[in-house]
């Protein structure tokens, strides 16, 4: 066992770790269950969170690596009387049938968003490329996605 | 056109669990899962077909933090099925909770309970065990032939309603019909074809892998938390399995990551009840992706044979269909799929002679088991390819030549009657098809006018545009049961208690929505519940297309029922007769306006103040049609032909679904069975070793389309109203899966002059076809 410290949903927390244990499995045996497992392999995203900005896979991140970092998972993000733009963009446009890849779609998405908030379409197609989705095709998903990106605006004018 | 306007049906309302979902609230088996649970793993066999001669587990059972191992040694050996099917199951009996036989890579050996993952696994391999090994078979051919090893030599082994069935021959299933005289018809042709086709290997990938839980509860019964689409026929056969009583077994299904037929089986459940006795201590097994391909269920691959005549006027003389499928290790679904290969696509054409001969046969791969589709994709790649040829034989347009032929409203088939699932059919004449107008609105879609022949197109880059026509059914009539229970709360809220289960698709939003426009509320006034064994009525579960078209009459009619109660409680509150009153709203008002009681005063009258009683009821509906959903299907795509790599530019489904309840949950149905039916088409495979191992279980080498890999999607729902459905509803879940491999096999055909008759359309295959001048043989994969 080793202890760990880093920044959890913008709250400083101390862990008691396995050497070999997983991101994920940290996550989910303290009721962040949020963080979904889809294969384990860091190839579905369902497990996506956001280190320090950037959305990384926790099945393929040991414990360790977070000391010292900032992680956000879904349960930082929104809740019911204040859902983040996303989540309710993925609910309104009928992007959420099983929604067991809905989680880690709001994390990658929402790393892109926050750097880049003027996204395009091809941009959120590419970021959005490691999150693999079995119900809906992905149409509706994008479509929530390409709604949350601010419409493209300066840079693009003239 | 829908023939009413509705106020809850028929709107884009948000679904209802969607935001709870999208801020990842535990809603799971495995976000349920409590702390203390033991954790399962099974040691998988290495052979794909060898004698268990010993097994020691002392060494494994001796280690701190071990609770217990089953193997077959210890367990109670009963046959049964794991399909998930209503009783008594159309598949044979042919699977124990262990055997002392393995019959495929992965094949359950021993199972191992532990106090973590770590042990559990470090356990595994302190199992020691002896393998007779016996020779394999992994093809359809090989496992027909005479003398080939026999996969089922058990005595115990047997089909559980009046079928053919052969095990000594490794055949678990057998149909044959004929309708007219199939040769009269091929004779009378002035063209006639006769091709085979393959259907390879697929898994459902539900992002959520299989996983289970039970314990026991303080009265000793065995909870099941599980990822089902089929809690009642899982208690069912359970119970069986350990040879306990239905009565000991609740079964709770929580919210499903995914399902698209794979969790229409019984596959961890068995374990996870008997290890829960074995330990008395909650235990929780969750398949990992690799298992999920190789030890869960897959798409049964399938030989076919299509022979088709026809006249030089379009008309269809004879089709003759024989489809084999490869239903691997046992024979799950085995009958009903291959008989849905001729039900749910042979009635589309209008023919006289019409030949089918269905077979499942055993081999020592992967099982096949329910798949979205359901051997409609397979047969549907077969006979819409053949439409094509056959439209270039007779030099008719193909969209034309299917014009000509398909069924209409008022229309029946012959095939509706003679083919079931594993018994004989149901007469029924079809009542609402729109199919004219998809293939109308399809075609302008994807601008079929400005399509020329291959022969015309040059260059290294050429694009193609191809079309198929698709039907199946909604429900299975005069089998499957729904029921539904509806209560009312006292602040105008209702329960709507459930055994539908929803697995992903939006069906309690769905049922819902029938529940609230019957009842004249709005949508969030019903809380749903569903299913769970011991609180919601029976309900066959999610498969055959049925949840809308058959829940949703028991929600309709067991709505009625409350609608007639909450009027006859207002009419005792505004001392009038029922005649005299409507329902808006949430409101019972007298119609002339003067005077109004709310759901809410109603029920608290009902509960507290006078005659009192609980407002509520419970319905339960078969159904005597499966009507149809019908869809026409566009591609448009770009062959590369120095290298063979073939891209889907466009895609475009129109679909008639009758009465969209919920348009934009039923898009979301076709896009994404479209996206499945795309990947299926050109990427998606399994790769096997000499022995039968898969190579390839993960999705890095398993290749499922991305957000990049998306091409333009375009669907067009074109409503219909079919007069038996809930408000003019029929399914709309699995027919878009059936349209990309015909589809765009035509589309490349059109494209560049080659002709696929196996799948995926791989750049090599499509490059070897070029080179050898339009196609190469196949061989059935393994």
């Amino acid at each position: 066992m080793k202890e760990i410290t880093f920044t959890l949903n913008g709250e400083v927390r101390t862990f008691r770790i396995e050497p070999d244990e997983t991101l994920i499995d940290l996550l989910r045996r303290n009721q962040l269950t949020g963080t979904k497992r889809g294969c384990d392999t860091g190839m579905c995203g369902s497990c996506a969170v956001i280190m320090d900005g950037r959305a990384v896979n926790a099945c393929i991140l040991y414990a360790f690596q977070v000391e010292g970092r900032t992680i956000e998972t879904i349960e930082g993000v929104g809740d019911f009387d204040r859902p983040h733009p996303l989540q309710t963009a993925l609910a309104d446009a009928g992007a959420v049938q099983c929604g067991f890849c809905t989680p880690g779609m709001v994390m990658t998405a929402k790393a892109l968003l926050d750097q880049q908030p003027n996204a395009t379409e091809t941009e959120i197609k590419k970021h959005l490329d490691g999150n693999l989705c079995r119900c809906t095709g992905y149409v509706k998903i994008l479509d929530a996605v390409i709604q949350c990106a601010a419409p493209g605006t300066e840079e693009e004018a003239s | 056109m829908s023939k009413r306007k509705f106020s809850v049906v028929n709107q884009p309302l948000r679904k209802i669990d969607a935001m709870s979902l999208a801020l990842g609230k535990p809603s799971y088996v495995g976000d349920l899962k409590p702390a203390d649970a033991l954790v399962i793993k099974m040691l998988g066999s290495p052979h794909a077909h060898a004698r268990i001669t010993s097994i020691d587990v002392s060494a494994a059972e001796a280690m701190p933090g071990v609770k217990a191992v089953l193997h077959h040694g210890n367990v109670p050996r009963i046959v049964h099925t794991t399909a998930g099917q209503g009783y008594p199951e159309p598949s044979p009996y042919d699977t124990f909770m262990f055997d002392n036989k393995v019959r495929f890579v992965g094949d359950r050996v021993a199972a191992v309970a532990a106090e973590s993952e770590k042990i559990a696994k470090a356990a595994l391999k302190a199992i020691r065990v002896e393998y007779e090994v016996l020779e394999p078979v992994f093809r359809i051919q090989d496992a027909m032939k005479d003398g080939a090893p026999v996969i089922h030599d058990e005595p115990e082994a047997k089909a559980v309603i009046p079928v053919p069935y052969d095990k000594d021959r490794n055949m678990a299933a057998k149909v044959d019909m004929e309708i007219g005289d199939f040769e009269r018809g091929m004779a009378e042709a002035d063209e006639t074809i006769d091709y085979p086709f393959y259907n390879h290997y697929a898994q459902h990938c539900p992002i959520e892998p299989h996983v289970s839980m039970a314990w026991l509860d303080r009265e000793d019964r065995i909870i099941i938390t599980t990822s089902t689409q089929v809690p009642f026929h899982c208690r069912r056969i359970v119970a069986q399995t350990l040879g306990i009583p239905v009565q000991r077994i609740r079964v709770i299904k929580p919210r499903i990551g995914g399902g698209f037929g794979a969790k229409q089986e019984i596959i961890l459940e068995d374990v996870v009840a008997m290890m829960a006795l074995r330990t008395r201590r909650p235990v929780y097994w969750e398949y990992t992706r690799e298992e999920e391909f190789v030890a869960a269920r897959t798409r049964h691959p399938m030989l076919m044979r299509l022979r088709m005549g026809a006249k030089r006027d379009g008309t269809i003389t004879a089709v003759g269909l024989d489809a084999t499928s490869n239903t691997g290790w046992n024979g799950s679904q085995g009958l009903t799929v291959v008989c849905n290969s001729g039900s749910k696509m042979l009635p589309l054409y209008k023919c006289d002679h019409i030949h089918f001969l269905g077979m499942a046969v055993y081999t020592n791969l992967p099982a096949g088991g329910a798949y979205r589709g359901y051997g409609a994709t397979q047969s549907a790649f077969a006979y819409e390819s053949a439409m094509d040829e056959m439209a270039e034989k007779i030099g008719m347009d193909p969209l034309e030549f299917r014009s000509r032929n398909h069924i209409r409203s008022g229309d029946t088939s012959p095939v509706f009657r003679a083919l079931g699932e594993g018994r004989e059919g149901v007469d029924q004449a079809i009542t609402s098809c729109e199919l004219a107008r998809c293939i109308k609105a399809g075609a302008k879609a994807i601008g079929w006018r400005k399509r020329k022949p291959h022969t015309e197109k040059t260059g290294r880059y050429r694009r193609g545009i191809g079309m198929a026509c698709l039907m199946q059914g909604s429900a299975i009539p005069e089998i499957d049961m729904g029921a539904a229970t509806l209560k009312m709360n006292e602040d105008g809220s209702f329960n709507l208690l459930m055994g539908a289960t929803d697995l992903g698709t939006g069906s309690d939003t769905v049922l819902a929505q029938i529940a609230a426009e019957q009842l004249g509320t709005r949508l969030d006034k019903i809380i749903v519940y569903s299913s769970d064994t011991d609180m919601t009525p029976f309900d066959v579960g999610a498969y055959a297309s049925s949840t809308t078209y058959l829940s949703g009459q028991a929600v309709l009619d067991v709505a009625r029922k409350v609608r007639k109660q909450i009027l006859q409680v207002g009419a005792d509150m505004l001392d009038c007769s029922v005649r005299e009153l409507t329902i808006a709203d949430g409101v019972v008002m007298r119609k002339d306006g003067s005077e109004q009681v709310t759901f809410s005063e109603i029920a608290l009258h009902s509960m507290y103040s006078a005659n009192q009683f609980q407002i509520g009821d419970i319905s339960s509906k078969i159904v005597h049609h499966s009507p149809p959903p019908f869809a026409a299907h566009f591609a448009d795509v770009e062959v590369d032909t120095m290298t063979g790599q073939v891209r889907v530019i466009k895609y475009v489904a129109a679909a008639d679904c009758g009465t969209p309840i919920h348009p934009r949950l039923a898009e979301g149905q076709v896009e994404g069975a479209v996206m499945n039916g795309i990947c299926y088409a050109l990427t998606e495979e399994y790769l096997f070793n000499p022995q039968g191992r898969m190579t390839n279980g993960n999705f890095g080498d398993y290749k499922l389309y991305t957000t990049s890999d998306l091409p333009e999607m375009e669907t067009i729902l074109v409503p219909s109203y079919e007069k038996t459905g809930p408000y003019g509803a029929k399914s709309i879940a699995e027919i878009g899966i059936n349209g990309p491999l015909p589809a765009i096999a035509n589309a490349i055909y059109n494209a560049c002059g080659v002709r696929l008759r196996s799948g995926p359309f791989t750049a090599e295959k499509i490059w070897r076809s070029l080179q050898a001048g339009g196609e190469i043989p196949f061989e059935e994969g393994h």
